[in-house]
């Protein structure tokens, strides 16, 4: 897949501090590593980004109300290192939880973009799947994957804890073995994701990218 | 001791105190934790998150301020923490002490904040200023009654210099400052859970308010250099109030011990308590812990 190739227009006050498509894909000096080298560089960093995943806490469906429960005394996700943060800024992992209104979708958009990469979406309940129970809805969408890259999917409506907990577990190991790479799929794959947004945001009034 | 020497000693004083504030700030995740009936993150999770934030891809920025926030925010933790004896009577812990340098860490211990109000106010995001305008606020009411605490001890030593301080308050534990000036003890450490912004005094970062406060905008590298400091600056807190009321300490085993006391004394309460309000939360300061500083002054001066 080729690089691409947007011109990335940053809104009015905002700099990023290295260009779309070299901050986020391999640098120069990392090209000219080892092999080797560069591999056990990324099982170190990969195993710092597992252990410590920072969610973003956007409510977007009524799956959120099985986020609460992990913060508490009977599930605490707090020992697997991962703790809520509400700023885009901040955070690694942004959860979709359940269904997503066509008005959200623009703001979960924002949101994402301007989390730092390497970053990951985690698709909450059926609802993220295919629909769910709001599949005929005429301001849901039906399939996540259309607009933003999944790399987790937890099934149910809705999931209790433990099966989130699970899904986290499982995102943990993906991204431990270097499989979690939905971000560099966005970037690589961003005229398609571009073009699936636009067709649904009739009124798209926001930069190309949001940094 | 030459110069460069010490120089040597300081820097690598300043990497350990910097591990050891990650580690405090470990365990108070996990005291946290325990006191709300959790399992709680390792101890070692500060340093897992600093590494993650350093090792993130992409970082955006707002300006040249923005850029510096973290740099005079690590500056002013450093710069404390230089000029504060550790372990008295051991050179190469005794970083860079001076006669009158208690006023200059009292400078310093603002411009670290004041950098950062500059910085976050950059970000743009409502919550900074907000966060900004309640911490710099608070700070005024907290320093007044540390002040004056800090002026009673000053004059009952009779010298500016942290190291006369710690001198003055040898040959037993009743010299200490904690029970040999009571009232200034109860204004200094009154302030001092305003400092480290705890509950009650949690308003900058008020969670389900301000969530994150003035840090909103800052993101990977800026983000790992802040916590470097937030770290280096807690361990200098820690040490002065050990200087000034703990009789300072002659071996890093007796350091460690009350630097942890002193700064558990401020996570205890602030596993316990709700938040103020921020007008509530100026208005105590200026009251009872005022109060206290005040009489404290009198009393020094009375019985000198």
């Amino acid at each position: 897949m080729a690089k691409t190739n947007l011109p990335v227009l940053p809104p009015e006050g905002s700099r990023p501090h290295a260009p779309l498509g070299e901050g986020c894909f391999l640098g120069e000096t990392e090209r000219q590593q080892p092999l080797a080298l560069r591999e056990a560089l990324a099982t170190i960093k990969n195993w710092f980004r597992a252990n410590s995943l920072w969610v973003m806490a956007y409510g977007t469906g009524c799956g959120a109300i099985e986020l609460r429960p992990l913060t508490t005394a009977r599930f605490d996700m707090e020992r697997f290192g991962m703790a809520m943060r509400p700023t885009p800024r901040q955070s690694n992992v942004l959860i979709v939880s359940g269904y997503l209104a066509t008005k959200s979708l623009k703001r979960v958009i924002r949101s994402y973009e301007q989390m730092p990469s390497p970053k990951w979406v985690v698709g909450l309940g059926s609802c993220t799947i295919n629909g769910g129970m709001y599949w005929d809805s005429y301001n849901t969408i039906n399939r996540l994957d259309l607009y933003l890259p999944v790399d987790t999917y937890i099934a149910g409506c809705m999931p209790r804890p433990e099966a989130l907990i699970e899904g986290f577990k499982g995102l943990m190991d993906d991204i431990k073995a270097g499989r979690a790479n939905g971000w560099n799929h966005y970037l690589e794959n961003m005229d398609w994701y571009k073009d699936n947004q636009k067709r649904l945001i009739t009124d798209w009034d926001l930069p190309d990218y949001n940094w | 001791m030459s110069f460069a020497l010490k120089l040597v000693w300081s820097l690598l004083g300043v990497a350990g105190a910097i591990a050891y504030g990650l580690i405090i700030g470990g365990v108070i995740r996990k005291v946290m934790a325990r006191i709300q009936g959790r399992i709680g993150p390792p101890v070692y999770q500060p340093f897992i998150d600093l590494f993650k934030t350093l090792f993130q891809r992409t970082a955006t920025q707002h300006g040249i301020m923005f850029y510096l926030a973290p740099i005079f925010r690590a500056a002013g933790g450093i710069g404390v923490y230089l000029l504060i004896p550790v372990v008295i009577g051991v050179p190469a812990l005794e970083n860079f002490s001076f006669a009158g340098d208690l006023l200059l860490v009292m400078y310093f211990m603002f411009f670290g904040s004041l950098g950062m109000a500059l910085g976050a106010a950059e970000g743009g995001h409502p919550h900074s200023p907000i966060g900004i305008s309640r911490g710099l606020s608070q700070m005024t009411a907290f320093e007044l009654p540390f002040a004056l605490a800090v002026v009673a001890l000053a004059a009952d030593a009779g010298s500016f210099s942290i190291h006369e301080i710690v001198m003055a308050q040898q040959g037993g534990v009743l010299n200490w400052n904690l029970f040999a000036n009571p009232l200034a003890a109860v204004a200094a450490f009154i302030a001092f859970l305003g400092m480290n912004m705890y509950a009650p005094f949690n308003i900058v970062g008020a969670p389900q308010e301000i969530p994150v406060g003035p840090p909103t905008e800052f993101n990977s590298t800026f983000l790992s250099l802040l916590m470097t400091g937030r770290a280096i600056f807690a361990v200098a807190k820690m040490v002065l109030f050990m200087d000034l009321f703990l009789g300072g300490a002659h071996s890093l085993v007796e350091a460690l011990v009350k630097t942890f006391l002193i700064y558990f004394w401020s996570v205890f309460v602030g596993a316990v308590f709700p938040r103020f309000r921020t007008e509530q939360s100026i208005r105590f300061f200026l009251g009872w812990p005022t109060a206290a500083g005040v009489a404290a002054v009198v009393l020094v001066m009375l019985t000198h």
